[in-house]
């Protein structure tokens, strides 16, 4: 590790506050969102006290400063993310940016790669969010277009054993996560691009669970789309990321304001990308947020945080297997694996077990963790989820294991 | 601790030797009701006979909350004509609501009384009101098919 995580949390004001009558926060549910540095909220309301105007419009000083706020934001996220200014679109969040794939694909017209018929496949994966699910399930659902997925192994890995016969030449969309809310796994790309592209498929990545935590250069992912919230990497609720090289080739998906090109009574021609995808006055002070939270992030540098968190899952993971009835569920080892850490803990319902852990002040994630189908192939109705993020250290895993072996003499 | 208020012994009780579970093979109206959030899941049968609830009997699997919560209530409302168990449903959930300002009547509620706790945790209300739902939706529908009582 080449950062100090105790001079880290210094910078988190919210770990000045203790929890249920002075307990130390244990927070170990950064999967679900992240805590926010000073920075990154002074960013936020610093806009709103110097800069507030509506971005590309109004003749005057402030709409300018506020324009190259939030321009100079989407430069921050093109560069962390190695990618092109005009390749980022700003979204309320993770789960818009999968739904305007989606959805602009449907709005394609027959005939353009993007466009789906009866005769077309979308394949997806048993470990997704429901986020990378259901707006596929749904525009399979109006195009007539199959669903396929690839199955998870007992190890928590990917079947691709059947890759060719899962993505064929009807495929048109591959989505995936790059990596597992619940189970941690880092999915291996190359061989699922290479044959998406081969059948002329565009390649989805919902990298909610990997941008906050790795170095990511867009380029060597030889993705077509890649998404992500910035809440989950330190910044601000309310803003999201899509990613894409392809966007010139894709039709708008929300209609209005400074999407547009001309407009008369009956028709509309689309500003070039990114406009033509941030319909309306977008979340201005919150991607200003998500700037500050990428300077933030690149400051301790990405592989720092990576090594961190891999060294840290290590030691989570061990101590987890040494709490007799423990079962993690996922791969067992740090081997292509983040710092997302679900488990069971003998006939403990998660719920209780989280509500326990709770009043020893650690935070945790209970249930299906917006990946229903997952538990349902993994034979869990539910598990408890610790995940890791750069503020978090051996101390509050300390605290996780001392707090399950509590829960387990309580629920006796 | 706190926990305690929310873990009562009566629920510990409830949720280690259930009440009424396993599904009756005859019923008046079988519902299935699921816990979005969290995951739990519930099938809940009930029979009435001249606007008498004869039996409650259910399956699924949840958190100790919402498992005793079903139990207990199985054990509560049957023998009850379903205005009866309409005015106990509503009175359990006005204390679901109290945010820990009610302790509930025990005359009325029995051992419901014991799920007071949960109320002080704005996130476990849900998993209490399951299977009282479930018992909602049931008698609804019942009382649709059969003319009520």
């Amino acid at each position: 590790m080449s950062f100090d995580v105790t001079k880290v949390r210094k910078d988190f004001p919210i770990f000045e506050r203790t929890i249920r009558d002075g307990k130390k926060l244990v927070y170990l549910d950064s999967g679900a969102t992240s805590q926010k540095p000073l920075s990154v909220i002074e960013a936020e309301s610093n806009f709103y006290k110097f800069t507030n105007a509506a971005v590309h419009r109004g003749a005057h000083q402030l709409a300018e400063e506020a324009t190259d706020s939030y321009e100079g934001a989407r430069l921050k996220v093109a560069n962390f993310l190695g990618a092109k200014e005009e390749e980022i679109v700003f979204t309320k969040n993770a789960t818009e940016s999968l739904n305007l794939v989606a959805y602009a694909m449907g709005n394609a017209q027959p005939g353009s790669r993007f466009a789906l018929t009866s005769k077309d496949q979308i394949v997806v994966t048993e470990m997704e969010h429901h986020a990378n699910l259901i707006p596929w399930q749904q525009l399979a659902a109006r195009t007539g277009a199959e669903l396929k997925w690839f199955e998870v192994t007992p190890e928590g890995r990917l079947d691709l054993s059947a890759i060719n016969s899962i993505i064929t030449e009807n495929t048109k969309v591959v989505a995936l996560t790059h990596q597992s809310n619940v189970l941690g796994t880092i999915n291996p790309l190359e061989a699922i691009t290479a044959r998406a592209h081969e059948v002329g498929a565009v390649v989805v990545l919902d990298a909610c669970q990997s941008v906050p935590h790795m170095p990511i250069d867009v380029k060597k992912l030889n993705v077509d789309f890649l998404a992500f919230s910035g809440h989950k990497a330190l910044g601000p609720t309310g803003v999201g990321v899509l990613w894409s090289s392809v966007f010139e080739e894709l039709p708008p998906f929300l209609f209005g304001g400074s999407m547009i090109e001309t407009v008369t009574m009956t028709s509309a021609t689309w500003a070039p990308a990114p406009r033509k995808f941030e319909a309306g006055v977008p979340n201005m002070a919150q991607a200003v947020g998500l700037g500050a939270a990428l300077d933030y992030l690149t400051e301790i540098g990405m592989q720092s945080i990576f090594d961190h968190e891999v060294e840290l899952t290590g030691y989570l993971m061990n101590g987890l297997l040494q709490i007799p009835e423990l079962s993690i569920v996922g791969p067992q080892n740090t081997d292509a694996r983040g710092g997302s850490v679900s488990f069971t803990v003998g006939h403990i319902h998660p719920h209780d077990l989280g509500q326990y852990l709770d009043s020893q002040g650690v935070a945790v994630r209970t249930g299906h963790h917006c990946a229903w189908p997952l538990t349902r192939k993994l034979g869990v109705p539910a598990t408890t989820r610790a995940s890791l993020y750069l503020y978090n250290d051996e101390s509050d895993c300390d605290a996780l294991f001392a707090a399950i072996t509590g829960a387990q003499k309580y629920f006796a | 601790m706190e926990l305690d208020s929310l873990y009562q012994e009566v629920i510990l009780d409830h949720y280690k030797h259930p009440l009424n579970k396993g599904l009756s093979e005859n019923y008046g109206a079988q519902v299935h009701h699921v816990n979005p959030s969290c995951g739990d899941e519930i099938t809940l049968n009930v029979t009435a006979i001249d606007g008498k609830i004869s039996a409650i009997t259910w399956d699924g699997v949840g958190c100790s909350i919402s498992q005793a919560s079903v139990s207990i209530a199985s054990d509560l409302l049957v023998n009850k004509s379903f205005a009866e168990a309409d005015a106990i449903l509503n009175e359990f959930t006005e204390l679901m609501q109290s945010k820990g300002t009610k302790e509930g009547n025990p005359d009325v509620l029995e051992d419901a009384v014991a799920l007071a706790g949960v109320s002080k945790f704005p996130a476990r209300i849900k998993c209490a009101l399951l299977g009282w739902m479930a018992f909602k939706d049931a008698a609804v529908r019942i009382n649709t098919t059969t003319g009520g009582e």
